[in-house]
């Protein structure tokens, strides 16, 4: 035994070293991640009760409690609901902001850096009970969005106001759905904004990376700026708008409202086997919508290397 | 420049001038045909362009940076706010009467001093400790081999895509009855009950699956993947063992992914009330979680009962959080930004 551990060859060596370098997260995943996901499918098959001993005991009850959940619950299906509407609403309108804002921000100008550093703040200003006060600030301000929509609801001074543009529109037969969904963005321009932080500095990046010889050919070829755009920038960067979407429906769905649903329905209701349930259901469809975006984007993508 | 720029203008003229002695339509037609012209011409139309393109650009930038910085700056000003000035109409963003009053309890609320000492501490420690569990795992996944390499890196992503929350009861009656294999049971009896510490957070964080773990994992092992393969064939042939090559040469060579790793986690880890709530940790070692409830202890103690002045003290309280992240921030927003460009973020 022991002089077959002296031979050792490179690779094996190698790969025990390797191994490990990812030990501590290999028991922290299978600890905390995969047992705890474990936990979670079996708490929402069964109805847990807290002992006085700070144990539980778990009583199996099969799929009752998603039944409940989906047939009985007051508001459940509602806020699942208005969250992925929410997201699928937020996800194309941050993609596009922040890659049309890093085209922006990667020309050349004066105070470039000072510009950059703003568009990143709301990353670092994320906390809980700063981003309650700034939504707070933000009403008190009334100035644009919010007069905005005061505006609509004053419709009845009956002057040139938002609401007039979007009876405008509407007689112009514009479909409802696409002047809801434009006022719907105006509307959420500043979440809109606070949530592309992190996407445009990948965007970024992502720009920087394409070499400039590609713009000096599409110049000799006397390709104009918007199809150097449609034929370069955008095939370019399309791996990295894959990155952008999951960052950003992560980040929606940490931030929804069903995430507070599961929370309040765990330590304020104490139904921990319906708070499972809410949280395991939301995070399935999730998923799916990842793989299923991920899947159509990847189709349509072009990898360089 | 400018000089050049008149005696094109006066050939110009000249040239027009010269035309001018022609009658009708034949005057246009000289002008559409004359070569100097219609190179001013598409000189002209041409700076026009770019000058109406970056009055575009700008009022972009800046309104956007207007949604941003309004907030903020609003917070600023009303936590400045006297009451008069509060309530009267005629005031906006500039307070007539400035008072430093929200400040003062609010810093007395808060206890200021020893809840930010305790809050930089905690969150400084899981920040060394998050960069050197993460730098490590995201070598070990870029530059060894193993059975299984892609399928537990697809656990990393896995960790990334799916949100705490859904774990977050497992998480909690873990640590409410802590124990390993039934060791700590043996030797005292029961399980300990860690809520309330915050030695959970740390635990989680040593084994790699602290507040967003996994994207470090993942930025590390991006960067780690791009560096040149020569530097660590160099450091074996000199005779380097493969820890020491990765502490004294990846490591150091890996800074700007160290750097962008390192405030991302100061400033998430400050800024996060989840885990605090979760774990129940103190709010005299989390101040982002003690913000919270300051509004109901100024007007439990104070007798303040109007709570759009309550709020005048949450902005004062939320300007005293947010101070040491803005320091952090500008003094290295530079190699953070280029860290986040240079490093692997990008997928």
């Amino acid at each position: 035994m022991k002089t077959k551990k002296k031979f050792l060859t490179l690779t094996r060596k190698r790969s025990i070293a390797g191994f490990f370098f990812i030990l501590p997260w290999l028991i922290g995943f299978l600890w905390f991640y995969a047992r705890s996901l474990f936990m979670s499918v079996q708490f929402s098959l069964s109805d847990l009760t807290v002992n006085t001993g700070g144990g539980y005991s778990l009583e199996f009850v099969g799929l009752e409690n998603y039944i409940y959940a989906f047939r009985v619950h007051a508001s459940y299906k509602q806020v699942l609901t208005a969250s992925i509407g929410n997201m699928l609403i937020d996800v194309p309108l941050i993609t596009f902001f922040s890659l049309f804002m890093a085209m922006l921000l990667n020309q050349k100008f004066k105070g470039r850096t000072l510009v950059r550093a703003i568009f990143f703040l709301p990353v670092i200003l994320n906390s809980g009970a700063i981003v309650d006060a700034m939504d707070l600030a933000r009403s008190m301000m009334s100035g644009g969005i919010t007069s905005a929509s005061a505006e609509m609801a004053a419709e009845a001074s009956g002057g040139v106001g938002i609401a007039y543009y979007i009876q405008m529109f509407s007689s112009l037969g514009i479909p409802q759905v696409l002047i809801e969904y434009v006022s719907g963005a105006v509307s959420r321009i500043s979440d809109i904004v606070n949530a592309s932080g992190v996407q445009i500095i990948i965007f970024i990046a992502a720009l920087q990376s394409i070499p400039s010889s590609f713009y000096e050919v599409a110049k000799m070829e006397g390709a104009t700026a918007y199809e150097t755009f449609w034929k370069v920038t955008f095939p370019m960067v399309m791996p990295h708008i894959v990155t952008n979407v999951v960052y950003t429906v992560v980040d929606s769905f940490t931030n929804s409202e069903v995430v507070d649903l599961a929370y309040t329905t765990a330590f304020t209701d104490m139904n921990y086997g319906l708070s499972s349930v809410f949280s395991l259901c939301s995070t399935a469809i999730t998923c799916l919508i990842l793989v299923l975006v991920c899947g159509f984007i990847q189709k349509r993508t072009f990898y360089y290397n | 420049m400018s000089a050049n720029a008149k005696a094109k203008a006066g050939k110009k003229t000249g040239a027009k001038s010269a035309k001018e002695s022609f009658s009708g339509t034949s005057v246009i037609k000289g002008f559409t045909q004359d070569a100097q012209f219609v190179n001013d011409m598409t000189r002209w139309v041409g700076n026009l362009k770019k000058f109406v393109l970056a009055v575009f650009k700008w009022i972009l930038i800046i309104g956007v940076s207007y949604v941003i910085l309004g907030p903020v700056l609003g917070i600023i000003s009303s936590s400045f706010f006297s009451n008069s000035d509060y309530y009267s109409p005629m005031v906006y963003l500039i307070p007539q009467e400035p008072t430093l009053e929200r400040y003062k309890l609010a810093f007395q609320y808060l206890k200021y001093a020893t809840t930010m000492k305790n809050s930089l501490i905690y969150s400084v420690t899981l920040m060394v400790i998050q960069v050197f569990i993460c730098s490590m795992v995201g070598y070990g996944f870029a530059r060894f081999n193993f059975p299984f390499k892609n399928v537990l890196f697809g656990c990393v992503v896995l960790m990334i895509v799916i949100p705490t929350n859904t774990i977050m009861l497992p998480l909690y009656m873990t640590f409410a009855k802590f124990d390993i294999f039934g060791i700590i049971k043996a030797v005292t009896g029961s399980a300990v009950n860690l809520l309330s510490t915050p030695i959970p957070m740390y635990i989680m964080t040593v084994f790699g699956c602290g507040l967003r773990s996994g994207l470090y994992i993942y930025i590390f092992n991006q960067f780690f993947r791009g560096l040149p393969k020569e530097i660590e064939e160099a450091a074996l042939v000199d005779g380097c063992g493969i820890w020491y090559t990765y502490f004294r040469i990846m490591l150091i060579n890996a800074l700007p992914s160290v750097v962008t790793v390192a405030i991302f986690s100061l400033v998430w880890q400050y800024n996060d009330t989840f885990y605090a709530k979760l774990f129940l940790i103190s709010d005299n070692i989390v101040i982002s979680k003690k913000i919270s409830t300051i509004e109901a202890s100024i007007s439990n103690v104070e007798k303040i009962y109007d709570p759009s002045i309550l709020e005048l003290y949450l902005d004062a309280g939320v300007v005293l959080v947010m101070i040491p992240v803005i320091i952090i921030y500008v003094l290295l927003q530079k190699q953070f930004i280029e860290g986040v460009e240079r490093s692997g973020i990008v997928g």
